[in-house]
């Protein structure tokens, strides 16, 4: 008889699945930022499912809590909302759909003839061992990963006060038709 | 060897197994491939990136779950997210600089490369 595991699996499969369809399909954008937040939520609650709590949190924080509200200021700020139904416009299904099934029954086929090695798992808190990890194993790439948050929290203050800045200087004209190359990294 | 590995009963997933979470893993991958493939909007382009990064980082979880006594996959899984923050703070701040060059976030229509 099916255990509990398996309802709760299919059912975080189902959310999965029909936000990844909804974010693929959906002629919304908005409706498909939203639909992200169930996939997002929805492989946060595998994480859970598979014992890695500390990833589970860590997804819904950055994901759910960062990611996404960082994908809905793209879209409010960069789509009219008055032409939202077809901001999200579409090409080349013919093709891509097509190309998309081969690569998944590729994937499927790979990884059915691949003798997994499988053995019971065990659920444990795992945050300890994760900072162990961290802090010994992996130090080198723990801390090039602080270095590249730096440099990306550095980059996008750069790219985002400059476009401030134009935007500004744009609302004094009616219509900025292009933008003011000479005031770039010029002096404010 | 650990001593978390000898505690702690084992969780009956004897019915849910390592394929099907390959499996979800694939679909979830293979959808973010047509939203990075059709989209014309920059944005949602970006989502379908997001999708693609979470079917890795559920892959390297799924692993990790299902071969015992290492962490390493989780270790990945967390630099995924990382990284896809990396990522979308600054694939969004180039999309805002787009728009006030271009007026648009279709990538079809950005296509000068002098903007």
């Amino acid at each position: 008889m099916p255990g509990v595991e398996t309802f709760v699996f299919y059912g975080l499969a189902a959310l999965i699945v029909a936000g990844a369809a909804g974010v693929a399909f959906s002629r919304n954008i908005l409706h498909a930022a939203f639909l992200l937040l169930l996939t997002l939520s929805g492989t946060a609650g595998l994480y859970f499912f598979l014992g890695a709590d500390f990833v589970g949190v860590a997804q819904i924080l950055i994901y759910v809590g960062g990611i996404l509200v960082l994908l809905l200021f793209a879209v409010l700020l960069t789509n009219r909302i008055g032409d939202v139904r077809m901001s999200n416009r579409h090409v080349g299904y013919a093709t891509t759909i097509p190309v998309a099934l081969l690569v998944a029954a590729f994937l499927v086929s790979a990884m059915s003839l691949a003798a997994w090695p499988q053995t019971t798992p065990v659920a444990a808190p795992t945050t300890a061992r994760l900072g162990d990890a961290f802090l010994r194993e992996y130090l080198l790439p723990f801390e090039l990963v602080s270095l590249v948050l730096l440099m990306a929290l550095v980059g996008a203050m750069v790219v985002a006060r400059r476009a401030v800045r134009e935007r500004g200087d744009a609302d004094e004209g009616a219509l900025p038709v292009a933008p003011a190359s000479s005031s770039v990294g010029g002096t404010p | 060897m650990t001593p978390l590995g000898t505690l702690a009963a084992a969780p009956a997933l004897a019915t849910i197994g390592l394929g099907h979470f390959l499996v979800l893993s694939a679909v979830m991958f293979t959808l973010g491939l047509i939203t990075a493939a059709t989209r014309r909007s920059a944005v949602a382009i970006l989502m379908g990136v997001e999708l693609i990064l979470n079917a890795a980082a559920l892959n390297f979880v799924a692993f990790s779950h299902f071969s015992q006594g290492t962490i390493t996959g989780q270790v990945f899984a967390v630099f995924v997210v990382v990284l896809a923050a990396a990522e979308a703070t600054v694939a969004l701040a180039i999309v805002l600089a787009v728009f006030r060059g271009f007026r648009t976030v279709d990538v079809t229509d950005v296509s000068t490369l002098k903007g």
